[in-house]
């Protein structure tokens, strides 16, 4: 089952490597790993979809923390989230196709941001199911290529991330959550 | 302010923190350190290969409870380095190792010398650095002593660029805490968990205590045996747990695992609590999984909260200090009686215990396991014993009986062969006035044993035990239980060790008979200088008890109680299987 874990990291050379290891070592399938700066500076943001059942998610998080340069880990799964990927499709068309393609970019409310003589790409911002059926559905086109960031998400609602971690459980939580009891901002 | 070098800022900061003994050697990319060293106190030894160093700051850091400390070039130096640092990560042993690096301009360029050496070790260190920028030196170093020694401890390496030791910039040495807001090395439990615990404690019929290297690092023997010896659980250590609770202590089983008793695995087995104290259910110690102490709950205190869950589902798991979280729950834990299970486990016991070594036939050969016990007999238990890995290392865990912390110091996690020389020369550095004994096998003598002219060199004194069975004896055992003798590339030649003592300038003595091991021995002993015992061993002896690997923990391989197995050539179905 696909998880998605979101890790708060220091912005120092070489993070990414760190964390890529780790996940290499311990044998874990990243799905799709993306990472950006954030609001606070020195402050970037990783949001892992990695394949593992319940308990791998509570390891790969454990492990993660034991990161000297990773701040915090949330588990975004069972949480409310808002989950989006950006995808470009570059579709070969001929001139009959192009009302066709354009078309299905309103029916998926996607965009169309190129066009040259045989070919368009569209672009589409959505959650991974609705990509993907974009993706299918232009598959009846000439596809050329396919970009597509990786997941990123965020956690509904107002709460304040804390840069301390939720102390440990062994004890799975019933709801695949550890309960967060710190309300600090988080600090570098 | 004062301005430093960077190469001075080093042996400035090892100063600061403590440091008085460092292993290393030298090369182009780390020189403007070592010619820095001549201006400070910091004792250097010269070792013979990198390898060699890094097992020596291991070795003083596991002998001292201090970080050990090993200096190389860049490249070949910090490549040498790898199996040392690998071996301290597997074992949890806190060493910095500092590592010279080509120019930073020079990064990328495959310029001589040069190699990833914080790519090359990221997932064998618990973190590291590379510092291209003189002023970030004291920072850096001193970030790295409190990653290696707090938390679960672990290597860490600072690999320096030249022109940082070259540079010059104020020294500035901050006191107070460290910025390193993601190392959380005091992860706390859940009041919740303790009571759930508790609940567990009072409440089992059989418990038994599995007892690791936790021990050990955090100092919790104190704690551990008033939980013990209120409660009246008994334990069973692993093999880096020996010496964490006294071997004479009423309550102690002994080893576990792979070559622990048969009794022990079969407590664990038949166990309705298993409380683990700073262990990690290695699988040289669970067996098959799948059918590990199936009827057992199963509490897990451990510093490193990744370990809990990983190879054995929990009730409950306290993350923290072992000895933390001892004094949080013992004021819970209520006396008690299990005097029918102590008295259960003690019949499984029988004479297993002396069974295999009263098994041996008087032939007048030397047996390893009475040179061993022979060892215990004469240092009266009282010296720090540093072991290779193989057989030896197995009867020496059986046979020698430690009754106190950090006097038994050998690679468990990663099971180096080569490491017991240049370990017992850290650990001797660390305890001057300790007798210190190698026991060490034909096979990895071999591959460290350059380290005898650092021995020499630095006019230290070891006792060296080489248990020469003329054979990989280890892998030779396998290849007679599973591979049907074909003993394919183990058979093994050693050089004259004697004539090899005597060329590095040191004593040494051969022993092929038992009745001369008692003189020989003290004699060793008395000795002022180093001493190399080529003990000429039964070659086709076998380490029992055996749990196969991956087999059931309480279905163990014995030695046949009437005679010695290859002495009768007895067919494997004969053998006994212990339940
Ligand atoms: C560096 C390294 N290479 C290979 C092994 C595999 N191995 C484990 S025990 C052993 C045999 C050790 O032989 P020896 O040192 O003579 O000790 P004995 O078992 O005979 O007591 C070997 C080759 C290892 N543990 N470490
Ligand atoms: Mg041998």
């Amino acid at each position: 089952m696909a998880h998605t874990l979101i890790a708060y990291v220091e912005d120092k050379p070489g993070v990414l490597n760190r964390v890529a290891s780790l996940f290499r070592r311990r044998a874990f399938n990243i799905v799709s790993l993306t990472v950006g700066r954030t609001e606070q500076a020195g402050v970037s943001r990783m949001t892992i979809v990695v394949d593992t059942d319940e308990p791998g998610a509570r390891r790969a998080e454990a492990n993660l923390y034991k990161l000297v340069n990773v701040l915090r880990v949330d588990d975004v799964t069972n949480k409310p989230a808002v989950v989006r990927e950006l995808v470009l499709v570059k579709v070969g068309v001929t001139a009959e196709q192009r009302t066709a393609v354009l078309q299905l970019v309103n029916v998926f409310r996607a965009r169309v941001v190129d066009i040259s003589a045989e070919a368009m790409i569209t672009e589409i911002t959505g959650s991974q199911d609705k990509v993907e059926s974009f993706i299918e559905t232009m598959r009846a086109f000439h596809v050329i290529s396919v970009a597509r960031t990786g997941l990123i998400a965020m956690v509904r609602g107002g709460a304040k991330i804390s840069a301390n971690p939720p102390l440990v459980a062994a004890q799975l939580p019933e709801n695949g959550a550890a309960e967060d009891t710190s309300e600090l901002s988080m600090s570098v | 302010m004062t301005k430093l070098t960077g190469a001075q800022m080093i042996w400035e900061c090892l100063t600061l923190e403590g440091v008085e003994v460092v292993f290393g050697y030298p090369g182009g990319a780390i020189l403007p350190t070592y010619d820095a060293m001549l201006g400070y106190k910091i004792h250097h030894v010269l070792v013979r290969h990198e390898q060699g160093a890094t097992h020596m700051a291991d070795g003083y850091a596991r002998a001292s409870g201090k970080v050990g400390v090993a200096i190389a070039t860049s490249g070949p130096g910090a490549t040498n380095m790898v199996t040392g640092i690998a071996t301290a990560m597997m074992d949890s042993v806190p060493i910095v190792c500092i590592t010279g690096q080509v120019g930073s301009k020079a990064i990328g360029s495959d310029a001589f010398q040069e190699t990833d050496v914080t790519g090359v070790t990221l997932p064998i260190t618990k973190h590291n650095y590379l510092v291209t920028r003189t002023e970030d030196i004291p920072r850096v170093i001193k970030e790295a002593f409190f990653i290696a020694r707090s938390g679960r401890q672990g290597p860490v390496l600072v690999d320096i660029t030249k022109d940082a030791q070259q540079g010059s910039a104020e020294f500035v040495w901050e006191p107070g805490p460290l910025r390193l807001p993601g190392y959380r090395p005091d992860l706390r439990t859940l009041p919740s968990e303790l009571e759930r615990a508790l609940q567990l404690i009072n409440n089992a019929e059989r418990p038994l205590i599995l007892a690791g290297h936790g021990i050990i690092s955090a100092g919790a023997r104190a704690q551990v045996l008033e939980f013990a010896e209120r409660a009246q659980v008994p334990i069973a250590t692993t093999l880096l747990g020996i010496g964490g609770i006294p071997a004479s202590h009423g309550l102690n089983l002994g080893m576990m695992g792979m070559h622990g008793e048969a009794y022990v695995n079969s407590a664990i087995q038949q166990a309705d609590l298993l409380l683990a104290f700073g262990m990690r259910f290695d699988d040289r110690v669970t067996g098959n999984l799948k059918t590990y102490a199936v009827n057992a709950r199963k509490i897990h205190i451990d510093i490193d909260s990744s370990e809990l869950n990983k190879n054995v589902r929990v009730d409950v798991g306290l993350v923290g200090d072992l000895r933390n979280v001892l004094q949080e729950l013992l004021p819970g834990v209520q006396s008690a009686d299990h005097s029918a299970w102590l008295d259960h486990i003690d019949s499984m016991k029988g004479d297993v215990a002396v069974r295999d070594i009263q098994s041996l036939p008087d032939t007048g050969h030397l047996y390893a396991a009475h040179v061993i016990n022979d060892i215990w007999r004469i240092t009266k238990g009282n010296a720090i014993v540093v072991t290779d890995v193989g057989q030896h290392q197995m009867w020496e865990a059986q046979y020698y009986k430690h009754d106190h912390e950090r006097t038994l110091i050998t690679s468990g996690g990663l099971g180096t062969m080569g490491f017991a020389l240049p370990a017992a020369i850290g650990a001797k550095f660390a305890c001057p006035d300790r007798e210190v004994w190698v026991v060490a096998g034909d096979g990895g003598f071999q591959m460290t044993m350059a380290e005898l002219a650092t021995i020499k060199q630095e006019k230290i004194k070891l006792n060296i035990a080489i248990i020469n069975n003329f054979y990989l004896g280890m892998v030779r055992q396998w290849q007679e239980f599973f591979y049907e003798k074909r003993y394919a590339a183990t058979p093994l030649l050693g050089p004259d060790f004697v004539k090899l003592a005597e060329a590095f300038g040191l004593r040494g003595m051969r022993i092929q008979q038992r009745a001369e091991l008692q003189g020989l021995v003290e004699e060793a002993r008395a000795d002022s200088g180093t001493v190399v015992i080529d003990f000429q061993v039964e070659q086709e002896d076998s380490v029992f008890p055996m749990v196969p690997a991956g087999a059931d923990l309480d279905k163990m391989i014995r030695r046949p109680a009437r005679d010695v197995l290859i002495e009768t050539g007895a067919d494997p179905d004969e053998w006994e299987l212990g339940a």
